[in-house]
């Protein structure tokens, strides 16, 4: 797991980028810049802790309530500790259809884990996700901004093996 | 014709030389320094392209809707939301070839007078929005994009908005409340986003593929494009298509081929997996009814069915279906239509807003509903139970995601209730691992 400290702040480069955010809505839209703003911050902190989103609305001079409105309304954002490498995997009908459930399976079995639950080494957390956009190339998953797609069992293994090293 | 993927295996294309070499970007110069706004939008208006995004309303019309009060800006907003279960067209245009749809941006903006424009992509799609911002980075080192276009004194600014994983946030105005910073609930129309949108401010919000039409239209006239295709479905159109196929991939078809030859030739799908049988048919995205194979093939009439959005909705919801965003998923005997509408009905329950009640409640009883029945725990009575609950949503909501949670159960039940009925009768052999239906008669 990654345990947070409780000084939450942006490295310099994410604060600029943050900031370059805010500028580019027209005058008084900034609260525009908000899921932007929560997927970097989500990109360093891993979860969305209450620390991590009063963080986000001090920056935006928001109340954390407009942020935690729409952490909770959007399934990107995690609101409980992850692992190392989440893995999101698409459950939907297309990827079914290409044997989508079989190889879920595998990788729970593989993993131990059933959705939602985190591995007891703190490597992997497993999410069920809908349609990636991707269902030709099913079944797939993501994890952070990867695709891994044409899944088979062998591949699965094979990936774990890398990400676990 | 390849309207749109013509260049898009060219080594390199993503890269604002190689896409400048292939004649890209002539189109913004052809539009601002030789045609007004007004003639972008009369050549788009020619064309007669109909909206690319699942409602097919012509992109033309819709721009000369666009209020324009003095003084207050207007907007163009690309939905790049792409999250209908089945579609994947548009994740495959923009990794592949960026620059179209930024150049279609441009032309379109352009057109509609709008100095700040937003790409509105899921949040899943981080990737792509990288790749995005870098045709953008690109096009503006180039002089297409920032200040005094081309010296023509037009300034346009783009931004690529991530959206946070909400396939409601696909609905126009949802997408709009979304990119304001809040949660993504669809507003109550009136006001439509033409005269109150985004920022409350006069709004066009179109898909990633109608967009990325622009450039062809602008240089080669609206008519050439309107040449090709059938009747009213003019020009090209992408299709995702996945499941049970030879060939499973996004192909650009002119419309009005015929479903037979999109299904089976090796141009595109390359037919039903090899040793099995066309099953059912789903032609345009989750949300559009499905159809047995025979009668995505030929019509109720015996006529060939073409890809067309005309053709895919003859008969109606009796015996037709819709060519919605072109999410083409395809099944064969092996699949079992039960599980798939429960699969999908369990999208539909986690996706709805839950603003109104008939959605909210509808989508998730319809799912318990056909859990219990996958499951080998269903009454005969639950399959009726199903229409009156779909009747019940459909039309009695603030957006369509309702109508698009009603369609499939409703279509299934109408088409296979025989399955149905087969999981309600006998339920142990029905949930046996890999157990699936067999009906000689429905397969072609
Ligand atoms: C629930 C729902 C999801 C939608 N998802 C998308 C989408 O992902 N992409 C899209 O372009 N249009 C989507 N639409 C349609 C849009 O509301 C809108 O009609 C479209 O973006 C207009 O662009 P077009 O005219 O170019 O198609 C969706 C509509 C609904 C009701
Ligand atoms: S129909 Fe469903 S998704 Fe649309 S506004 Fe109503 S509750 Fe929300
Ligand atoms: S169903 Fe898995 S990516 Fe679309």
């Amino acid at each position: 797991m990654i345990e947070l400290t409780n000084t939450i702040a942006f490295t310099p480069e994410r604060l600029a980028k943050a900031q370059e955010m805010i500028a580019r809505y027209p005058e008084g839209r900034q609260k525009s810049a908000l899921m932007p703003i929560m997927h970097l911050a989500q990109e360093q902190f891993a979860w969305m802790s209450q620390d991590v989103m009063d963080y986000v609305a001090s920056l935006l001079n928001i109340t954390p309530v407009e942020v935690y409105e729409v952490a909770t309304f959007y399934t990107m954002f995690h609101l409980e500790p992850v692992g190392k490498h989440v893995i999101e995997y698409c459950r939907t009908g297309p990827c079914v259809l290409m044997g989508g459930e079989e190889v879920y399976a595998h990788l729970t079995q593989k993993l131990g884990v059933k959705k939602g639950q985190t591995t007891s080494d703190g490597l992997f957390t497993l999410k069920e996700v809908e349609c990636l956009a991707a269902c030709g190339w099913g079944p797939c998953f993501q994890i952070r901004e990867k695709y891994y797609m044409n899944l088979t069992n062998d591949k699965v293994d094979k990936i774990i093996a890398e990400l676990s090293r | 014709m390849k309207i749109l993927t013509e260049h898009i295996n060219t080594p390199g294309i993503e890269t604002f030389d190689v896409y400048r070499k292939k004649g890209g970007y002539t189109a913004v110069e052809k539009a601002i320094k030789t045609m007004g706004p007004d003639a972008v939008v009369e050549e788009v208006k020619k064309s007669g392209v109909r909206g690319r995004g699942g409602a097919g309303f012509p992109m033309g019309m819709k721009w000369s809707f666009l209020a324009k009060p003095e003084g207050v800006p207007r907007y163009l907003v690309c939905n790049a939301d792409e999250s209908e279960p089945g579609t994947f067209k548009d994740h495959y245009l923009m990794k592949n070839i960026p620059h179209l749809l930024i150049e279609g941006m441009i032309i379109s903006s352009y057109a509609l007078g709008a100095n700040k424009s937003f790409i509105y992509v899921r949040g899943e799609l981080m990737y792509v929005i990288h790749i995005l911002e870098k045709a953008i980075e690109e096009a503006k080192a180039a002089g297409f994009l920032g200040k005094n276009i081309l010296g023509s004194g037009y300034d346009l600014e783009l931004i690529v908005q991530p959206g946070g994983g909400a396939y409601i946030c696909g609905e126009e105005t949802a997408l709009l409340e979304s990119l304001e910073g809040k949660r993504g609930n669809p507003r109550n129309k009136p006001p439509f986003p033409a005269v109150k949108g985004l920022y409350q401010c006069p709004t066009v919000v179109n898909n990633v593929e109608s967009i990325a039409t622009t450039s062809w239209i602008i240089n080669n006239g609206g008519e050439a494009y309107a040449a090709i295709g059938i009747g009213k479905s003019t020009g090209t159109k992408l299709i995702s298509a996945s499941g049970h196929i030879n060939k499973p991939g996004v192909y650009e078809i002119d419309l009005g081929v015929s479903c037979d030859e999109f299904l089976n030739s090796d141009e595109y799908c390359g037919g039903v997996r090899k040793g099995h049988y066309l099953k059912a048919v789903v032609a345009g995205g989750s949300s559009v009814p499905i159809v047995p194979g025979h009668l995505f093939l030929k019509t109720a009439n015996g006529e060939d069915r073409l890809m067309s959005y005309e053709s895919l909705s003859d008969g109606g919801f009796a015996t037709g279906t819709m060519l919605g965003s072109g999410g083409f998923i395809v099944f064969d005997e092996t699949a079992c239509i039960v599980r798939n509408t429960w699969n999908f009905a369990r999208f539909y329950e986690h996706e709805s807003c839950g603003q109104c009640s008939p959605c909210r409640e509808g989508t998730g009883w319809m799912q318990k509903v056909l859990n219990r029945i996958e499951h080998g725990k269903g009454s005969m009575h639950d399959i009726d139970l199903l229409v009156d609950i779909s009747k019940k949503i459909e039309g009695n909501t603030i957006c369509p995601l309702g109508d698009a949670a009603a369609w499939p159960v409703a279509s299934a039940i109408r088409h296979f209730r025989d399955e149905f009925e087969w999981h309600i009768k006998e339920p142990i052999a029905a949930t046996r691992p890999g157990a699936v239906y067999m009906k000689e008669s429905v397969l072609v």
